[in-house]
């Protein structure tokens, strides 16, 4: 298919046919993380900018090994180092690097639409890393590519989210992307967490935690940030834990097979007890395996998914692509 | 004899209940006489066939940024906007810099619409020293110096016992006090309505309690001083309810509504436009109606802008950081000539809650073409048809949401005193 995303903003650009067509571009990636000589010439002479406007340690790496994997070559800018502490304006910042060519901007901000916003006024690639509490596309597709794995398809899956919804950039593309492909999606977490309009989503809501995990396929624990959430949402990270965290006793209200998942980083002892973000049925690392193919896929396509200078390496990727 | 005579127009004039085609006369800048057939040796004549005749609109709720933010707007660019409104006298917000809180500013605010303006600006002085919210400004001599209300409009005044003060004290002088309601630990840092809208963007919402509580709050004090509340720019359902309920109970207690808030929803926030980002922000559909119901029934007694001009700089920015606030003096007369036409309020009502009404709130001898009256007049063509190009906006600022819509309805001719000040 043609794909005619210049910009990869949210989930919420792409229809189900598109998705899947990311999700298969993804998959065919992820050999190539495995073999001993990680990199193939796809991206050779482009030039990606990773602009972290806030601490993001997982996804820019992956971004970055993403890149490097392809090819391409990366330059990571963090806040800390930008022109932001000089008090030049985001549109002034981006401008000022989009002079010097670069191919894709991957950028991470702590504004809602900011990743929208830059779109609008740059003519190279925008990839979104995460906005505000907006999206994170990247992550929902490679949380998707390991429940495929893990289930072979999305389709009528039962999925559980659990934790601080309305903070999290996580839950509002992967609701939008299991939505589109099939699945079902149960919340769960304090109502103080709990953003207005969920069900409007097609999102089933519960304030216990019980009622979303009986027979869930998928069991998705949210990072709980007391540096995000002020101190009026929860009495205690000790109560939150009692009432909303995964532990052995109430994981076996899931099916037995259900996989459990984390964007991480995790509050082990809060969200999620040990002996179940190390038991059998975790995917946690999956996860972060399989978000380098799928980043390698989002900067394939956002560059144009054009064959060039393709070894004998990526014929096969170029091949399938091509049809 | 210096005279104006306007022929032939269909004179409207809520406060005396007139709606009639007939001339009207202006006599050394006051209405002279108004009648059939009335003729008046040298006076100049305006064929106003096809159009209405007017009290020059009143706008309650205008940040004239002047003094010290004139690069947003001043005194001459917000004035000429208002005549190009119809607008002939608007209260300005004391949010300057420095602020409306002493007689300085008052009078230099008046002295310069009197010698630059096209309109007449009537401050409004602050409630609070310095909008801090800690120490009364001193509104005596500020009401003496021509004020004509006080508001602390931007913030709300946090302490309730200072609000109590507030009342009372600004009630010894005859003002009212204008509230700007809203409790700040509700709005919680939220930068749109809160509801379904604000959680697909992600962006942190304003729930309608945090305005409700503080409504609910201000009247219970309005009862308890018996001094008279003014709300101002009321968003919510719940707001509209309290007043109502408030003048069922016979208590001192009026508020106004903005035109953007009876037109838009917070649907008109997604792609992120900081155009429709204003405090209170748009709410829900129900909200809306609601506000249109308050409007039809009475409750809210006057619709005025909240115009407030911003540089593009402020607005083109992230959502989350763009500041408040949008234009309206030169869209308010077509947005509210939209609810005459959409059955909501009917045509005379609509001059009403533009003229006399906020004139009445104000306790200002405008909004009405009484025979003696200052000869402020709009020359309205209710089917000029026209579209909103931010760019033409007299306005220094262009920060409308409605730029590109069509609008019906326009002022042709604006007339301060006997003087005209605008034509179309």
């Amino acid at each position: 298919m043609n794909f005619a995303h210049r910009h990869v903003l949210g989930i919420k650009q792409f229809n189900a046919e598109e998705l899947n067509f990311i999700l298969d571009t993804a998959k065919s990636f992820k050999e190539i993380n495995t073999r001993k000589i990680k990199k193939v010439p796809t991206l050779r002479g482009r030039t990606i900018v990773n602009l972290f406007f806030e601490a993001s340690t997982r996804t820019r790496t992956s971004f970055e090994i993403a890149g490097k994997r392809l090819s391409a070559d990366t330059v990571n800018i963090s806040a800390s180092s930008s022109s932001v502490v000089k008090g030049e304006t985001l549109e002034d910042t981006a401008r000022n690097i989009e002079a010097m060519h670069p191919d894709i901007i991957v950028m991470r901000h702590s504004a809602s639409g900011a990743c929208h916003y830059l779109a609008e006024r740059l003519d190279c690639s925008v990839i979104n890393a995460g906005d505000g509490t907006h999206e994170h596309p990247s992550q929902a597709l490679l949380d998707a590519v390991t429940m495929i794995q893990h289930k072979g398809q999305l389709a009528g899956l039962n999925v559980a989210i659990i934790g601080d919804i309305t903070h999290s950039r996580v839950v509002r593309s992967n609701i939008d992307l299991l939505h589109k492909l099939g699945a079902s999606v149960r919340i769960a977490g304090p109502k103080t967490m709990l953003p207005p309009g969920l069900e409007r989503l097609g999102c089933k809501v519960f304030s216990r935690v019980a009622e979303a995990l009986e027979g869930a396929d998928v069991v998705m624990m949210l990072r709980i940030q007391l540096e995000r959430q002020g101190k009026t949402l929860i009495p205690s990270l000790r109560e939150y834990s009692r009432y909303f965290g995964l532990n052995e006793k109430n994981l076996a209200l899931a099916k037995p097979d259900a996989i459990i998942m984390h964007p991480g980083p995790m509050n082990r002892g809060v969200e999620i007890s040990s002996a179940v973000a190390d038991g059998a049925q975790n995917v946690i690392l999956d996860q972060v395996e399989n978000g380098v193919a799928v980043r390698m896929a989002l900067l394939y396509l956002a560059a144009g998914g054009e064959k060039q200078n393709h070894d004998a390496d990526e014929g096969d990727i170029h091949e399938r692509l091509a049809d | 004899m210096n005279g104006l005579l306007i022929k032939n127009g269909r004179v409207l004039d809520p406060a005396n209940k007139i709606d009639a085609q007939l001339d009207l006369l202006v006599v050394d800048g006051r209405v002279a006489a108004i009648g059939k057939n009335l003729s008046a040796a040298g006076a100049q004549i305006i064929d106003a066939e096809g159009l209405l005749v007017t009290p020059g609109l009143v706008d309650m709720h205008v940040h004239l940024r002047d003094p010290g933010l004139e690069y947003k707007e001043d005194i001459i660019s917000g004035t000429a906007a208002a005549a190009a409104g119809g607008v002939t006298s608007i209260a300005c917000m004391p949010n300057t810099r420095p602020v409306i809180d002493n007689l300085a500013v008052c009078r230099y605010i008046i002295n310069k619409a009197k010698e630059q303006g096209t309109a007449n600006v009537f401050p409004i002085g602050s409630i609070t020293q310095g909008l801090k919210g800690e120490m009364l400004a001193e509104m005596g001599e500020l009401k003496d110096g021509g004020c004509v209300a006080f508001s602390d409009d931007g913030v709300p005044v946090v302490s309730s016992e200072l609000m109590r003060r507030a009342m009372e004290y600004a009630d010894t002088f005859g003002a009212p006090i204008i509230s700007h309601a809203e409790d700040l630990s509700l709005v919680g840092g939220g930068v749109m309505n809160d509801g379904p809208v604000a959680t697909e963007l992600g962006l942190k919402g304003i729930p309608w309690v945090a305005e409700d509580a503080m409504s609910a709050r201000d009247i219970m004090l309005a009862e308890f001083t018996g001094a008279h509340l003014h709300l101002a720019h009321v968003s919510t359902r719940g707001s509209v309810e309290l007043v109502r309920l408030a003048k069922a109970r016979g208590l001192r207690v009026t508020c106004e509504a903005t035109p953007h808030h009876f037109t838009l929803t917070d649907e008109a926030v997604r792609g992120y436009n900081t155009n429709a980002k204003m405090n209170p922000p748009l709410r829900a559909q129900g909200d809306v109606d609601a506000i249109r119901a308050g409007l039809a029934d009475g409750t809210i007694d006057a619709i005025a802008t909240d115009h407030a001009p911003h540089h593009i700089d402020e607005k083109n920015v992230e959502f989350a950081v763009a500041l408040n606030g949008i234009v309206g003096l030169e869209t308010l007369l077509p947005l509210t000539l939209r609810l005459v036409e959409q059955g909501i309020i009917e045509l005379s009502q609509a001059i009403a809650l533009l003229s006399c009404q906020p004139a009445a709130i104000l306790g200002i001898d405008r909004g009405t073409l009484t025979q003696g009256a200052v000869a402020d007049i709009a020359l309205i063509d209710p089917y000029f048809s026209w579209q909103v190009e931010p760019t033409k906006l007299r306005s220094k600022s262009k920060n409308t949401p409605f730029g590109g819509w069509k609008m019906k309805g326009a002022a042709v001719k604006t007339i301060l005193a006997g003087k005209l000040v605008f034509e179309r």
